[in-house]
């Protein structure tokens, strides 16, 4: 068998005008865990499309075990032993797990009925292959995302795998299930499975690489020996310029009132028994694994999913808060996890997206809107964050990560909120507009805002948060002062069982 | 089991049964299952094409107009050629015209990727009025020998206390021919696992090698396959062809497809279910008149049912969820 | 709704395309709106170039806009409820209900004889409950889809079964009669030759262009049509919109249904029921985006007059043929899906055509 298991030369795709790959070209051998960096809109999942024969290259050759493909389709690359496990891990919801994991096999291998003893027995013999066991019988919208994640494994490995990707795996896990994960690739590679691993998780690809990728704009930047590369490297390779890790420092007014706070919030089966501070001005940040409660902390303090008990108090008042309109009366915004499906109207204009929550403000004579008017709000809503676009009237979906959460934040300044919950607010952020978004965070607490950051991106919470809580399992367990920390304690504790 | 949808509508229809039943004790008879059976056969087909449709997270209101198209064409084929022998021909005859009718869609779809309702309802509006502009629009009381002879033969005929004769038609074996043949195709054949697929994660499905398009010509062909037999046998039944009777009933059909437990989403439905829902909605077009109700109440009770047997599956899940305080997000 | 095969019939407009700085413009309306004006201008010159005695005549004038307004309030309705992305079926049953009523007050309320403030009251009655039981059934609606959960298509396909039910079982299956002085709404002309009923139809499509492009409630429902999850999270509250636009729904219903009855001098449960597709088709081909959040009044308009013309003349055509309504039927459904290719194709070639310019 030829020591090199696939080799792509040259691709290159463009997308509406848009050069998503450039000149790419691509090697990978038997047995070797290959990573993939870079940003969103890299190139990065274009990239493993072709590989997988989904999309067709504009130019560019694919050759798979030394055999040459003009024309790639899924079915060939399946064949050739290619296997995606894609971030939303291309399951079935509405089937069991033992059907996704054996479904696909039985497809590729061009069998036309369904025996369905032997569809349990090769999903079982599949699970034992990585050790693991999981309700045949379950469907798999009803099981965890980790165990949706073995399923999607395990069905890589049936087809006789060569080659497994994995496209961002991690992001759904917590750090034990990314240890099983890691756990799980050695295995593999140690049966001569090669595995393309493709991530921006920059510590988790410093652990596991042997080869380290780098695409930048649709472009090869460089493609070497995973030892040859440190994290500084790999951020100035990816974004091209050195990043300062600027800290956020909270210097407390005299004000004594707390903007928000929360007394031995509880909502059952979530959280128990929160109680916090938060000053006008002041950063606080929320993190937890996952299942420690902080996003349900959060959605109840946005009314999305109200707390059973305890008590909110803004400014000193108590307040009720039932519903979203309560809390964005009383001055709440929220910056949610996944700005796709809840922050932004993806094929609205970049203005009409600034001004929904603000709209009622423009209504002039007769009840009918001012244009005028609106067009002034959207303009300052763009000035005010920097938002590059060309014109306020494109689509909010042609502007990159960075950009359209600029576009959610501009939606929430634009009603002046007293206190912002961020979830998340630079995932899938390339790190360039990560650190300004930091400093647009950093500059809105010096305006006297309140802002609670909630992440899991130590790093992140490091350079704009002046004390973190840390929660498991639902309570709060530790708090933080930024200054009296560091990265890696902070890891070690988030990490702790 | 017990929560299944499918358990549920057969409660519904037992405990409808026993309401009827003791306001009217016919209903507990012999003639009147026979009945029943017969109402529902063409309805059970249709709804069994249109099952797998919507298991796909598709929909299609055009096969009413294939029924009477391949229905209408049949019969003046075999009349202009004066053809008197056995009703087999016309299905030969209407089931190709169905398919073909059904691929036109397949065809339309696929290759343009169109939204499937506004897609359907364009070509039932094209079937339709082709049908009656350029082939005739008048009702056809001779219908061809082996038509006629297929209406007056039953399968069963048995002789009430009353001393009345009461027979099930053979048609009934048509349905249970393609409730099997529907219910093999979807638990045993890789094809049949597609359209679960495809319904549940359309790219997924693309992803993991399913040629989307191959389902989708099979989906709407085995529907308009269908629909044509369904024609042939409606005429058979109703002893004419008319042409334009038939177009209307697409949205009971429908309904009992979802009253049985298939999601309209895509990706969950059973045969069983789907004959269940067939069955509840014949048992109320028929039945009420044996209630004493009026049958100018039909509409309302089944439009009631529909209300309900979608109502409360839906407001449980919003429970469940725990949206019920939420102003909706889909 | 997502009766959709795998993509939307490609609405959206990719970065690059020369935009217009109005809030008020939607992505990659501009360019239907004109392809929508010239077909329209195009079958009426086709039209009246074939029949030139008959076709451009006020006679001829007169008899389309008798369908016009009834149609066109019913698809109004129907891109109301599209936009949020759900849909109304049981608009022709709730205007066929409101008609009914109508006419059963009307022949209660104002005798043959009578005049003067007495037919003013009756009529204003009648009108008045005809208008509450469009809102009322219009609520029904939007509490079943938002309330309890149930998906547009099968809520409204049950709600058309009910309504459908009760006036059967009202009229028992028969047709009611209004009274003469009421059919001056239907026939009765102002200036002379302006019909009212088009009169009415004009001002509820000025009244709802505004209502949809020039107020927050337009704003967000076109927002809310987008992204439903997005419009929560900033605060629209998702069920009081849909309740508020199923109503409006029902409100033109009846009001769809007051013009028939003043027209056609009848009501029947079952009338129009070609007229759900015919209004979905003018919607679609107005531009209507059925997965919601795209469409105009201004393209509905002229998908409506356009889908006339080709109607009326069809008509005179073929006046030799019976049957002429068939033909129509035939070519409404082909001109639906050739509209739905071209689609594709145009936004195939604009898409080609940003990959050459870079």
């Amino acid at each position: 068998m030829p020591e090199e298991l696939l080799c792509v030369n040259n691709i290159t795709k463009s997308y509406a005008g848009v050069k998503a790959l450039e000149d790419v070209s691509l090697n990978i051998n038997r047995g070797e865990i290959h990573c993939l960096v870079g940003e969103n809109g890299s190139g990065k999942s274009t990239l493993i499309k072709i590989i997988a024969g989904v999309v067709t290259p504009d130019a560019g050759e694919i050759h798979i075990n030394g055999k040459h493909y003009p024309k790639l389709r899924p079915i060939d690359s399946i064949r050739e032993g290619i296997q995606i496990i894609y971030q939303d891990f291309s399951l079935f919801p509405n089937l069991t797990v033992a059907e996704n994991i054996a479904l696909n096999h039985e497809l590729a291998r061009g069998q036309k009925l369904v025996n369905w003893r032997r569809v349990r027995q090769v999903a079982t013999a599949a699970m034992q292959q990585i050790g693991i066991k999981l309700d045949l019988d379950a469907r798999v919208e009803q099981i965890s995302v980790a165990d949706k994640q073995l399923t999607a494994i395990s069905r890589a490995l049936l087809q006789n795998a060569q080659l497994i990707i994995m496209d961002e795996p991690t992001t759904a896990l917590t750090q034990r299930e990314v240890r099983s994960l890691f756990a799980v690739i050695k295995s593999l590679q140690a049966r001569g499975i090669s595995i393309l691993f493709v991530s921006h998780k920059l510590n988790e690809v410093l652990e596991i690489s042997n080869k380290t990728m780098i695409l930048r704009n649709g472009r090869k930047v460089v493609d070497a020996d995973a030892r040859e590369f440190d994290r500084a490297k790999l951020v100035y390779y990816m974004t091209g310029r050195q990043i300062d890790d600027s800290t956020y420092d909270y210097r407390p007014g005299e004000l004594t009132v707390p903007l928000l706070k929360v007394e031995n919030l509880t909502s059952h089966g979530n959280f128990s028994d929160i109680s916090f501070e938060l000053m006008p001005g002041e950063i606080l940040g929320i993190t937890g694994l996952l299942g420690s409660g902080r996003t349900e902390l959060a959605l109840a303090l946005f009314g999305v999913q109200p707390a059973d008990s305890g008590t909110i108090s803004v400014e000193g008042k108590p307040v009720e808060i039932c519903s979203i309109q309560d809390s964005i009366a009383h001055g709440i915004g929220y910056v949610p996890e996944d700005r796709l499906t809840e922050g932004l109207f993806l094929d609205q204009s970049i203005g009409r997206n600034i001004v929904v929550r603000t709209i009622d403000r423009y209504v002039g004579r007769g009840g009918l809107l001012d244009g005028r008017e609106v067009e002034k709000g959207i303009q300052a809503g763009v000035n005010q964050l920097s938002i590059k676009a060309g014109s306020p009237a494109l689509p909010v979906k042609s502007l990159s990560g960075g950009n359209q959460q600029r576009v959610v934040l501009a939606k929430w300044l634009a009603s002046s909120p007293r206190i912002l919950v961020l979830n998340g607010p630079t995932v899938g952020v390339d790190i360039g507009s990560k650190s300004e978004l930091h400093e647009i965070l950093r500059e809105l607490a010096r305006q006297g805002m309140g802002l609670i950051v909630i992440s899991d991106d130590i790093p992140e919470l490091m350079q704009t948060c002046s004390r973190i809580l840390l929660m498991r399992r639902g309570r709060l367990v530790d708090e933080f002062r930024r200054q009296d920390t560091t990265e890696n304690q902070l890891t070690l504790k988030l990490t702790e069982a | 089991m017990l929560k299944t949808n499918e358990f549920l509508v057969a409660l519904t229809i037992v405990g409808l049964s026993l309401v009827i039943g003791l306001i009217s004790p016919a209903y507990f008879t012999i003639a009147n299952l026979f009945d029943l059976l017969r109402s529902a056969t063409v309805t059970g087909m249709l709804a069994l094409g249109v099952l797998i449709v919507i298991i796909s997270g598709q929909i299609d209101v055009s096969f009413t107009a294939i029924t009477a198209f391949s229905m209408y064409v049949t019969v003046k084929i075999l009349n202009a050629i004066g053809f008197n022998g056995t009703v087999l021909v016309a299905f030969l005859i209407s089931a190709p015209i169905g398919l073909a009718l059904g691929l036109i869609n397949a065809a339309i779809i696929s290759r343009f990727k169109l939204p499937t309702l506004i897609v359907t309802l364009g070509t039932q509006s094209l079937f339709r009025g082709f049908l009656l502009f350029f082939i005739g629009s008048n009702l056809i009381r001779d219908i061809p020998g082996g038509m006629e002879a297929f209406w007056k033969a039953n399968l069963v005929t048995l002789t009430t206390p009353e001393g009345a004769l009461t027979h099930l038609h053979s048609s009934i074996l048509l349905l249970v021919a393609a409730a099997l043949v529907t219910w093999f195709l979807l638990k045993y054949t890789m094809l049949g696992r597609g359209i679960y697929a495809l319904g549940g994660a359309p790219e997924a499905a693309e992803r993991a090698g399913f040629s989307i398009n191959g389902i989708q010509m099979f989906i709407y062909g085995y529907v308009g396959f269908l629909a044509g037999i369904a024609g042939v046998a409606y005429g058979s039944l109703n002893r004419q062809a008319d042409p334009t009777r038939l177009v209307g009933s697409e949205l009971d059909v429908i309904a009992a497809v979802v009253l049985g437990g298939a999601i309209i989403t895509g990706g969950r439905g059973s045969v069983i279910g789907t004959l269940l829902g067939v069955f509840l909605i014949t048992i109320v077009n028929n039945s009420l008149i044996l209630m004493g109700i009026p049958s100018i109440w039909q509409k309302v009770v089944i439009g009631l049912i529909i209300i309900v047997g979608t109502g409360l599956p839906a407001y449980q899940n919003r429970r469940a969820v725990g949206r019920l305080s939420a102003n909706l997000a889909e | 709704m997502r009766i959709n095969n795998a993509g939307t019939t490609g609405q959206s407009r990719p970065a690059g395309t020369p935009p217009k700085l109005s809030i008020f413009s939607l992505a990659a309306r501009d360019g239907n709106l004109t392809r929508l004006f010239v077909i329209m201008v195009a079958i009426f010159l086709v039209m009246s170039l074939a029949r030139p005695d008959i076709f451009p005549t006020l006679s001829n004038f007169n008899s389309m806009s008798v369908q016009i307004p009834e149609i066109g309030i019913l698809a109004i309705a129907i891109m109301l409820t599209m936009l949020t992305g759900g849909i109304d079926l049981s608009v022709t049953s709730t205007a066929n209900l409101c008609g009914i009523v109508t006419a059963i007050i009307l022949t209660a309320l104002v005798p043959p004889t009578a005049a003067g403030p007495q037919v003013v009251f009756g009529i204003a009655v009648a009108v008045a409950v005809a208008i509450t039981i469009g809102l009322a059934c219009g609520l029904f609606n939007g509490y079943l889809i938002s309330r309890v959960g149930i998906t547009p298509i099968l809520a409204t396909l049950g709600t058309l079964t009910l309504y459908m039910g009760i006036a059967i079982a009202i009229t028992k299956g028969t047709a009611m009669f209004a009274v003469p002085q009421f059919l001056w709404l239907g026939s009765g002309t102002i200036v002379g030759f302006v019909p009212v009923p088009l009169i009415i139809f004009a001002a509820l499509a000025l009244v709802f262009a505004l209502i949809l492009n020039r107020t927050a409630f337009g704003f967000r429902l076109y927002m809310m049509g987008t992204n439903a999850t997005a419009a929560r999270f900033s605060g629209i509250n998702n069920a009081h919109m849909l309740v508020q636009t199923y109503m409006l729904s029902g409100l033109l219903a009846s009001i769809a249904g007051l013009i028939f009855l003043a027209r056609s001098n009848s009501a029947k449960a079952d009338y129009g029921s070609t007229y759900i597709l015919q209004a979905i088709l003018i919607a679609v081909l107005g531009g209507v985006n059925p997965s919601g959040g795209f469409g105009k009044i201004a393209g509905l308009v002229m998908a409506l007059l356009s889908l006339q013309f080709l109607s009326s003349g069809l008509s005179m055509l073929l006046i030799r043929y019976s049957g002429s309504n068939f033909l129509k039927e035939f070519a409404w459904g082909a001109l639906l899906i050739a509209v739905m290719v071209i689609d594709y194709y145009s936004n195939r070639r604009r898409d080609r055509a940003l990959v050459e310019k870079t």
